[in-house]
């Protein structure tokens, strides 16, 4: 097979499955010698595939999937020295270029391994939770294509997860868990591993220290299915309904082509967009409905509140007089005040003007117990944990934290609820941060506005709709 | 209809009675990234264009205390180093992005031909050159970009020998660094070195003394961003 030239070592050989299997590499990402890696190409172990191809004179990234003309630009390539096309959309993850052909494994698949008892974790379901793990275990068994899992904020949907992915590790199957933001598969990496604690788990976002992707079980950011082909048994799709997976073509390209062709795709979402809606009332998109949280109590239903003032105040910097007054006179004035605002300039500004206020108001202790965060914020991993850790009193954030964090007990504000950031998906998930403990269930959301909006009145229709399936009417 | 090279954001742009009859040069950054940049202006310092209230800044006076020789006559830089164009760069140079280096054509264009005008027709570009492994590994080099905004000609006599990138290095490493530069052919013109970023100055110097010993009469550095 080799031309007699054996190949790194045959204990190597039967790692390479292992190393290549399911991905779509550059030649830099393939961390072979030049002699070695050409040997596998001869023996059509790895093939090359084009990277920028052109139809009916578009041209598409065959990585990422881009389409757009202004997404891509020509080089003056000093290897191939020809001017021609590079992909500007997948840039992040290692440029593609028109000279160089991608590669992908060729050679037999590798034998994951069947966990006779993969699962460690010793919590329990509750009875919704069960019914929707068990749909997910029999979809991965009858190895239907896809199933969504709609439950609401709160539900527990981790842990929900456990019985399915455990049957897939049974089965020898791959696994990946994708999620739109990186503070997420940080945060899931231990969880999950402590629930199956012998099994290889690896996480992979932009900069994490796992680069190989060489695990049975994998959480990642979506952005990183682009790295893959026909990979996995079991996809799991987090926060479907997230930005960016809603709103980059390039994700669902990427996540279609990173499963295998007999797999299954669980989607997950408290919150499903319009074509998943549309598609679930057409009955061609299986799915399950979890209606009730884990702790068994409905979800908050916010209320909103009229600020005719609401731009001017917010432009001069000033609290508005309701949302001050509804501050001073919340009914469990121990939890802490989550604030959601539409930018982060107003976060920024408005940090100052409220920590002297509520220092006034005796609200806070010190000014430093109101702080602000938003994306580009270095600090915000420790900001957020020190409000986890209630070491923060007050945090005024933008929409970054609506959405895959839990504080135990919170009362929500959103200062211009009206704002186009706040659509219904943004506006549900904010008010599903109230609310999320066992030791205090309930919580306050109030939409501060200067005018609904349809997301508003569809949002706390969506919620009332939930509580109602839940058995609360 | 324009996008923003740098957040793909739609260019609007204001029509006024000037651009309807005159249609301006279509722009490569939107106005808010544009806002972003940090355009040095107001005092610097005469020698290597470090924001400065005093004529010469304390690093450029230390300097030609110890120096045994002279290499360049100044450093003009366009840009300050700030977080935005820090992005920018790493993106163009380090992913390779090559398009963003439009970004900076109309700037660098415009301030050579402010500051430089002093200069014969007879002087000389010389973009700092990258290694041979650097220039596979990235395709192209982002120096000779900027050289080739400039309406002069451009000669790439320098070659380099591979070592550590300067932006992985200390101050002090920088400083004491070996001259990684060698001359294909002698020259006996003025020059202006270009590059992307000057931070101590030692590449520069570097080459420029290069350049002197081997027959240059002055050399001069202009770079998009003092570091």
């Amino acid at each position: 097979m080799f031309d007699n030239q054996p190949l790194p070592e045959k204990s190597q050989l039967d790692k390479l499955p292992f190393l290549f299997s399911g991905k779509l590499l550059l030649r830099k990402e393939i961390a072979l010698q030049d002699e070695d890696f050409q040997k596998l190409l001869k023996a059509k172990l790895l093939i090359q595939l084009k990277s920028i191809t052109k139809r009916n004179f578009v041209y598409q990234c065959m990585r990422c999937g881009n389409q757009r003309p202004s997404l891509f630009a020509t080089i003056p390539c000093h290897r191939c020295k020809n001017r021609h096309l590079y992909c500007r959309k997948c840039i992040e993850m290692g440029r593609v270029l028109e000279c160089e052909p991608l590669y992908e494994w060729n050679g037999p698949r590798p034998d994951w391994t069947r966990h006779l008892a993969p699962s460690s974790w010793d919590g329990e379901l509750t009875v919704d939770q069960q019914k929707a793990a068990d749909r997910m275990v029999l979809a991965i068994n009858n190895q239907e294509k896809e199933l969504l899992c709609w439950a609401v904020c709160g539900s527990g949907k981790t842990e929900m997860l456990f019985p399915g992915i455990t049957e897939a590790l049974k089965h020898g199957k791959r696994i990946c868990i994708a999620t739109p933001r990186a503070d997420v598969v940080r945060e899931l990496r231990p969880r999950i591993q402590q629930a199956f604690a012998n099994v290889t788990v690896q996480a992979l976002y932009g900069g994490s220290d796992e680069k190989e992707a060489t695990a049975q079980l994998i959480i990642a950011t979506t952005h990183q299915l682009l790295r893959f082909k026909n990979a996995f048994d079991l996809l799991i799709i987090d926060e479907i309904d997230a930005f960016p997976f809603h709103a980059d073509p390039s994700l669902p390209f990427a996540a279609n082509r990173a499963r295998a062709a007999q797999s299954t795709m669980l989607y997950l979402t408290a919150t499903p967009r319009k074509e998943h809606r549309v598609r679930i009332n057409q009955k061609k998109l299986p799915h399950t409905f979890v209606p009730v949280r884990f702790h068994g109590h409905p979800l908050p239903i916010p209320v909103m509140n009229m600020v005719f003032s609401l731009k001017r105040d917010l432009k001069n910097i000033q609290a508005p007089v309701p949302f001050l007054s509804w501050v001073k006179k919340r009914q469990n004035s121990t939890r802490q005040l989550l604030i959601f605002v539409p930018t982060i300039r107003l976060a920024e500004q408005l940090q100052e003007t409220l920590a002297t206020i509520f220092l006034k108001e005796q609200i806070i202790i010190a000014k430093d117990k109101l702080l602000f965060v938003h994306a580009e914020d270095a600090d915000r991993e420790e900001k957020v944990n020190q409000f986890r850790q209630k070491e923060l009193t007050v945090l005024i954030t933008t929409t970054i934290l609506e959405r895959g964090v839990t504080f135990s007990s919170v009362d929500v504000a959103i200062l211009d609820a009206g704002h186009e950031v706040f659509d219904e998906a943004a506006l549900v998930q904010i008010a599903g941060r109230a609310g999320r403990s066992a030791d205090d269930p309930t919580g306050e959301v109030i939409f501060f506005h200067d005018g609904k909006t349809e997301a508003m009145i569809q949002a706390i229709q969506s919620i009332k709709m939930m509580n109602i399936r839940g058995g609360f009417a | 209809m324009m996008e923003c090279l740098w957040c793909a954001k739609t260019i609007i742009l204001d029509i006024t009675w000037m651009n309807l009859f005159m249609p301006e040069k279509p722009k490569p950054l939107c106005r808010e990234c544009v806002e972003q940049l940090d355009q040095l202006d107001g005092e610097r310092c005469k020698l290597c264009s470090r924001r400065s209230e005093i004529e010469f800044c304390l690093d450029c006076i230390q300097w030609n205390k110890h120096a045994t020789k002279k290499t360049i006559e100044l450093n003009y830089s366009i840009f300050a180093y700030n977080p935005f164009i820090q992005a920018i760069i790493t993106k163009w140079k380090y992913r390779g992005d090559y398009v963003l280096g439009n970004i900076f054509q109309s700037y660098f264009q415009q301030t050579f031909k402010d500051t430089f005008a002093f200069l014969k027709k007879d002087a000389i570009i010389i973009p700092i050159p990258l290694s041979e492994e650097r220039l596979l590994e990235r395709g192209f080099n982002q120096a000779k970009r900027l050289a080739e905004f400039l309406p002069m000609e451009t000669k790439e006599i320098l070659t380099r020998i591979h070592g550590e990138k300067q932006s992985k290095k200390t101050r002090a490493e920088r400083l004491d660094s070996k001259n990684p530069f060698f001359m294909k052919e002698k020259l006996q013109k003025p020059v202006v070195l270009v590059d992307d970023i000057y931070t101590t100055g030692t590449t520069l110097r570097h080459a420029a003394s290069l350049l002197r010993d081997n027959g240059c009469p002055k050399v001069y550095a202009f770079t998009l961003i003092r570091g």
